[in-house]
C-alpha cells in the first residue's frame, strides 16, 4: 500500500459518507412541511399582498421586523423548517465527516505525487468537488442570517456523482507534472477556478430553488394548490434570489481572476496571453454569461426568474466546460491525462 | 429592503435627475446614478419622456436619438452580451485558422462539401469574422455610450451635497427611532460626527424646526463600476492597436547553432501591421545545449518528460554576451522580445561523401517527432556534388526496437539504442523551379527509389559512429557521433545525437497595457460589487417634555444587504450615549 492507495480508500469512504449525508438531507426535505414560525410571517406577507385582510396585524409585526428592529439575537435564530431539524443536522454532520475524508484523500494524493493534485481529469475532479463542499460548508457556517442547509441535498448529490464518475472512469495512476504544467500559475489558476466553481454551484442551486419558490408563490397568489411542500420552510423567492446573487457575484469575481490568471500563464507557457483555444473560448463564454446575469439583475424586467435562468445557464456552461470540453474538444489544454 | 430604492425611484414622480435639476424634496430620493433608462436604479425610466414623444416632434433626429437610446439601454447591453456568448461557441466546435491551421486543412480534407460552406460563413475565423466583430463592436459602442454620460454624472455627484432629508423617513429601509433626553441640535451634531467618522459625506438640514443630517457614502461603488467598464474598453483598444506593433517569429536551432534576430533568419515570421521589419534589434541567440529529463522511477510514467531546459547565449547588438535559460513556462525576455521554447527533438548529424572523397553533405537536420517515444522522421537533400541530386527519407529511433511486424519503433524517448534508417531517392529534387519546398518534405513522385520498399535493396541502418555504402556506388553515408567518439570508447550513447529546439520569438508591446487594464478590471469589479453605496438620515424631532425622538433611516443604492444592520448599529451607537426617555417605541 502506498499513499495513493490510502488516498483512494479515503475517496471511497468519503463517497460512502456523502451518500449517507445525501440521504439524511433528502429525508429532511421530504419531512419539511410545516413552516417554522419565523418563515410563517414571511408567508403571510406574501399572502397579504394578494389581499388577505386577516393577515394584516401580522404584517405590521413583520414589517417592523424587517425594518431593522430585530435584534442581532433574533437574526441568529436559524429556522430549520422541519419540526425537529434532526435530519438536516445529521446531514450536515455527515457532510463535515465526508469533507474531512475528502481533504485527506486530496492531500494524500498530493503527497503521493509530490506536487499539487491538479494534473489530470481525476485530480481536477477530486479537488474541484472538494472545493464545492468546502464552499458549501463555509457558507453554511458563515451565513448566520439564513439557514442554507437545505442546499445540502443538491451539493452532496452533485459532489457524489462527480466524485464517483471521476474515480470510476477517470482514475489514473500518479504521473509527474509535465513541463507545461510546472508553474506557480497552475496552483493559482486551478485553486481560484475551483473556488469559483464551488461558489457558482451554490448560486446555481439557489437559483433553481428560487424558480421553484417563485412558481409556488404565483400559485399561492392565485389560490391554487401547491406541491413540493418543503418549499414552505425555505426563504421566499426574493430572498433566495438575493442570496444567489451574492454567491454568484463572488463566484464571478473569482472567475474573472481565473480568466486573467489563465491569460498570464498562457503568455508564459505558450507565448501569447490569448489565442481562442477551446478552453479559453469556454472560459470566456462562462464569463460573459455571468456578466449578462449581473446585468439582468440590474435591468428592468429581467430581475427575478429570468435572471435565475441566466444563472442556471451560466452554471450549465461551467459544467459543460469541465466535462464535454475537457473530454471531447481538441485544444492546447489537453492535459486531462486520459 | 433593497427594493425600497426601486419603489422610491420608479414611481410616478417626474424625475429629471439626469439633468441635475432635481429640486423638489421628494425627488431627492431618486438615485442620481445616470444609468440607462431601463437600469433598475436608473430613476428616469418612467418619466414620460418616452421615445415616442420625441419621435413625433423631432423626426429624423428623434429617430437617431431613439436608436441611440435603444443601443445604450441596459436591455440591449444584456442582449449583446448574451449574443457574444452564443457567437463565441462555433469557434470551439470548428478548428480555427488562428489557433489550429492544420486542423482546418484536415477539416477540408474530411468534409470537402461542408467545409467551403462553413468557410463562407467565416466559421474557420470566427473571432475575426465580420459577424463576430459586428456584435462586439456594437457592444462596445453601447458600452462607451453608457460610460460617457455616467462619468459626467458621477463627476457631478462626487461634488454634490447629500440630498435634503426626506420629510417622512418612516417608509425607508431600516427605519428606527429612539427617544432620548437632550438638545435636538446637539443630538444631530453628535450624529453628524459619528457619520463623518464612518466615512459619510454629511450635510445639515432643518425643516419645520426639526434638525437633521443627511449622509451619503460609497461613491467608490460607481467609481469602481466606471473603472471596470472603462478598463474593458482599454483592453479592446490595447489589443486592437497594440497587436499591430508586435511580431511573432519561429526559428529552429540545433545545439551549437545560433541566429541573428533579423527577418531573413526566421523560419517563419508574422509581423503586425505597423512593424518595420528592417529595424529589428539585431541580437544573436545561440543554443548551447538542450537538456531533457525523463521520468525514470515512477513505473507508470517512465519516459514521460519532466523537464526541458535550453541553455542559450545572447550576444547583444553592442557585443557583450550573456548566458540565459529558456524553459517551458519560463521564457527569456531580452531586447524587447520574449523567447519561448515550444518544441524539441533530435537532429542527427549525417555526412555524405562522394566516391572521390569530397564531402557533399555534412549537417545536423532537425527530425520531426512522430510519437511520445520520439520516433522521428526527417529529409536530407543533397543538391550538389553528385552526378544526380539525391534525397533521403530517414527515420530516427532514439531507443530502437522491432515490432512483431518487423517494423522498427522507438520504445523510449532518450538515447539508449539510437538508430537511423534511410531510404535513398535519386533524381531532380525540384529545388531549382523557384517553387518553395518544405525542408521537412520530399516529393518522391519524380524520383527513383534506390533502397527500401520494392527495390530489393535493404534500407540503410546506422548507429552513431557507423557508416555505410550508398547503393550504386554513389558514395558513403556516415551517422556522425556527436559526442566526439564516446560511443566507440564507452558504448554510452547518451550524447551521441544532437537535439534541436524550436523557439518562438515574440514582441508584443501591448501586453503590458492589457495586463494593467485587466488589473483595473478586477479592482473596479471588487469596488463596485462590495462597496455599499447608501444614504443615511438622522432626524431629531423635539418632544414636549425636553425629550427628543431621533429617527434613523437608510436608502440603498444598489445591492446592499447590510444596510439595515448598519442603520441599527448607528442608532445603537448614537442613542446609546444618551439617557433614554422611557422604553424605545415603535413608529
Ligand atoms: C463589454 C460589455 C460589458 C461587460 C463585460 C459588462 C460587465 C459588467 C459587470 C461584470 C458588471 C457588474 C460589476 C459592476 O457593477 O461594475 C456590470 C455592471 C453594470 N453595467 Fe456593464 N458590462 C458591459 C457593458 C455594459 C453596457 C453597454 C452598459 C450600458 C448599457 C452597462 C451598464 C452597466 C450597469 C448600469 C451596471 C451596474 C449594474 C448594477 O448596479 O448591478 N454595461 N457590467
Amino acid at each position: 500500500m502506498n499513499l495513493d492507495d490510502y488516498s483512494l480508500i479515503a475517496v471511497y469512504s468519503a463517497m460512502a459518507v456523502y451518500a449517507l449525508a445525501f440521504i439524511a438531507y433528502a429525508f429532511d426535505l421530504a419531512t419539511r412541511s410545516t413552516p417554522a414560525p419565523a418563515t410563517a410571517e414571511r408567508e403571510l406577507v406574501g399572502a397579504a399582498s394578494v389581499g388577505r385582510v386577516a393577515a394584516k396585524p401580522r404584517i405590521e409585526a413583520s414589517r417592523v421586523d424587517s425594518a431593522g428592529l430585530d435584534t442581532p439575537a433574533s437574526r441568529a435564530t436559524r429556522p430549520t423548517g422541519n419540526r425537529s431539524g434532526k435530519f438536516v443536522a445529521i446531514g450536515t454532520s455527515l457532510t463535515v465527516i465526508a469533507w474531512a475524508l475528502h481533504v485527506t484523500a486530496d492531500v494524500l494524493r498530493g503527497l503521493a505525487a509530490g506536487r499539487v493534485p491538479f494534473a489530470n481529469m481525476y485530480e481536477f475532479a477530486l479537488t474541484g468537488t472538494l472545493m464545492i463542499t468546502t464552499v458549501y460548508l463555509i457558507v453554511v457556517f458563515a451565513v448566520r442570517q439564513y439557514d442554507l442547509r437545505f442546499l445540502g441535498t443538491f451539493i452532496t448529490g452533485l459532489v457524489l456523482v462527480f466524485l464517483g464518475v471521476a474515480t470510476v472512469n477517470f482514475y489514473v495512476p500518479i504521473s509527474p507534472l509535465p513541463p507545461a504544467l510546472q508553474s506557480v500559475w497552475l496552483v493559482i489558476h486551478i485553486f481560484v477556478a475551483t473556488s469559483a466553481v464551488g461558489l457558482l454551484a451554490l448560486g446555481f442551486a439557489l437559483s433553481i430553488v428560487q424558480l421553484l419558490q417563485s412558481h409556488r408563490e404565483v400559485l399561492l397568489a392565485e389560490g391554487k394548490a401547491v406541491k413540493l411542500r418543503f418549499l414552505a420552510s425555505l426563504p421566499n423567492a426574493e430572498t433566495l434570489e438575493n442570496l444567489a446573487y451574492r454567491l454568484n457575484v463572488v463566484g464571478f469575481i473569482f472567475w474573472t481572476f481565473t480568466l486573467i490568471a489563465g491569460a498570464v500563464w498562457a503568455e508564459r507557457a505558450w507565448g501569447r496571453y490569448w489565442g481562442w483555444d477551446t478552453k479559453e473560448v469556454w472560459t470566456f463564454i462562462i464569463w460573459v454569461v455571468y456578466a449578462g446575469y449581473i446585468h439582468a439583475r440590474a435591468t428592468r424586467g429581467w430581475r427575478g426568474s429570468r435572471s435565475s435562468w441566466l444563472a442556471i445557464i451560466g452554471f450549465t456552461t461551467v459544467l459543460f466546460n469541465f466535462t464535454v470540453v475537457n473530454l471531447f474538444f481538441k485544444g492546447l489544454h489537453a492535459y486531462s491525462g486520459l | 429592503m433593497t427594493r425600497s430604492s426601486e419603489t422610491e425611484s420608479s414611481g410616478t414622480q417626474p424625475s429629471d435627475d439626469r439633468d441635475g435639476r432635481a429640486k423638489r424634496p421628494k425627488r431627492d430620493l431618486a438615485p442620481d446614478v445616470a444609468r440607462p433608462a431601463d437600469a433598475i436604479d436608473g430613476g428616469s425610466g418612467d418619466d414620460g419622456r418616452g421615445p415616442g414623444v420625441q419621435e413625433t416632434s423631432l423626426g429624423f433626429i428623434g429617430w437617431l436619438r431613439f436608436g441611440w437610446r435603444q443601443l445604450t439601454s441596459m436591455r440591449t447591453a444584456l442582449l449583446l452580451l448574451l449574443l457574444v456568448a452564443i457567437a463565441a461557441i462555433p469557434g470551439s466546435l470548428v478548428p480555427q485558422r488562428s489557433s489550429d491551421p492544420n486542423g482546418v486543412t484536415q477539416y477540408f480534407q474530411d468534409n470537402p462539401d461542408l467545409a467551403p460552406v462553413l468557410d463562407w460563413f467565416q466559421l474557420f475565423d470566427v473571432y475575426s469574422s465580420v459577424w463576430f466583430s459586428a456584435i462586439y463592436l456594437l457592444l462596445f459602442v453601447s458600452l462607451i455610450g453608457c460610460i460617457i454620460p455616467r462619468t459626467k454624472h458621477h463627476w457631478q455627484a462626487l461634488r454634490a451635497r447629500p440630498p435634503r432629508t426626506p420629510a417622512r423617513l418612516g417608509r425607508l429601509a431600516g427605519y428606527t427611532e429612539r427617544t432620548v433626553v437632550g438638545d435636538p441640535e446637539a443630538v444631530v451634531a453628535d450624529a453628524t460626527l459619528i457619520l463623518k467618522r464612518l466615512g459619510y459625506r454629511v450635510e445639515r438640514y432643518e425643516a419645520k424646526g426639526q434638525p437633521s443630517v443627511s449622509a451619503e457614502r460609497g461613491y467608490w461603488r460607481e467609481t469602481g463600476n466606471l473603472i471596470f467598464h472603462t478598463a474593458l474598453v482599454g483592453i479592446l483598444v490595447a489589443v486592437g492597436i497594440g497587436g499591430g506593433f508586435g511580431f511573432a517569429g519561429q526559428r529552429v536551432l540545433v545545439e551549437g547553432q545560433s541566429f541573428v534576430n533579423t527577418l531573413q533568419a526566421y523560419d517563419s515570421f508574422n509581423p503586425g501591421r505597423f512593424v518595420d521589419t528592417n529595424s529589428l534589434d539585431a541580437y544573436r541567440l545561440g543554443l548551447e545545449q538542450l537538456d531533457v529529463v525523463y521520468e525514470t522511477e515512477n513505473q507508470g510514467a517512465i519516459g514521460q518528460p519532466t523537464d526541458f531546459t535550453a541553455h542559450v547565449d545572447v550576444q547583444q547588438p553592442g557585443g557583450e554576451t550573456e548566458d540565459g535559460i529558456v524553459k517551458v513556462n519560463g521564457p527569456l525576455r531580452t531586447n524587447g522580445t520574449d523567447v519561448y521554447l515550444l518544441g524539441n527533438g533530435y537532429a542527427p548529424t549525417v555526412e555524405i561523401t562522394a566516391p572521390d572523397g569530397t564531402v557533399v553533405f555534412d549537417d545536423s537536420t532537425p527530425f520531426l517527432p512522430q510519437s511520445a517515444e520520439l520516433t522521428s522522421v526527417g529529409v536530407l537533400k543533397v543538391p550538389d556534388g553528385l552526378d544526380e541530386q539525391l534525397g533521403l527519407i530517414c527515420f530516427f529511433y532514439p531507443t530502437q526496437d522491432e515490432l512483431a511486424s518487423g517494423a522498427f519503433t522507438s520504445t523510449y524517448p532518450d538515447l539508449v539504442y539510437p538508430m537511423l534508417t534511410c531510404n535513398v531517392y535519386q533524381g531532380d529534387l525540384g529545388l531549382d523551379d523557384g517553387v518553395p519546398t518544405s525542408v521537412y518534405e520530399l516529393d518522391t513522385s519524380d524520383l527513383e527509389q534506390l533502397t527500401g520498399g520494392d527495390t530489393g535493396v535493404d534500407s540503410i541502418e546506422l548507429m552513431p559512429g557507423e557508416s555505410a555504402e550508398l547503393p550504386n556506388g554513389l558514395g558513403t553515408i556516415g551517422f556522425v557521433d556527436a559526442s566526439g567518439g564516446d560511443v566507440a570508447a564507452t558504448g554510452d550513447y547518451s550524447n551521441s545525437v544532437k537535439r534541436f529546439a524550436s523557439f518562438d520569438i515574440h514582441r508584443d508591446p501591448s501586453q503590458g497595457w492589457v495586463l494593467v487594464f485587466a488589473i483595473l478590471v478586477i479592482a473596479g469589479l471588487v469596488l463596485s460589487l462590495f462597496v455599499p453605496r447608501r444614504r443615511v438620515w438622522v432626524k431629531a424631532v423635539p418632544g414636549e417634555d425636553g425629550t427628543v425622538t431621533v429617527q434613523y433611516a437608510g436608502l440603498a443604492r444598489g445591492e446592499d444587504p447590510t444596510l439595515e444592520g448598519a442603520v441599527a448599529s448607528l442608532a445603537d451607537k448614537h442613542a446609546g450615549a444618551y439617557e433614554p426617555a422611557g422604553p424605545p417605541s415603535v413608529e
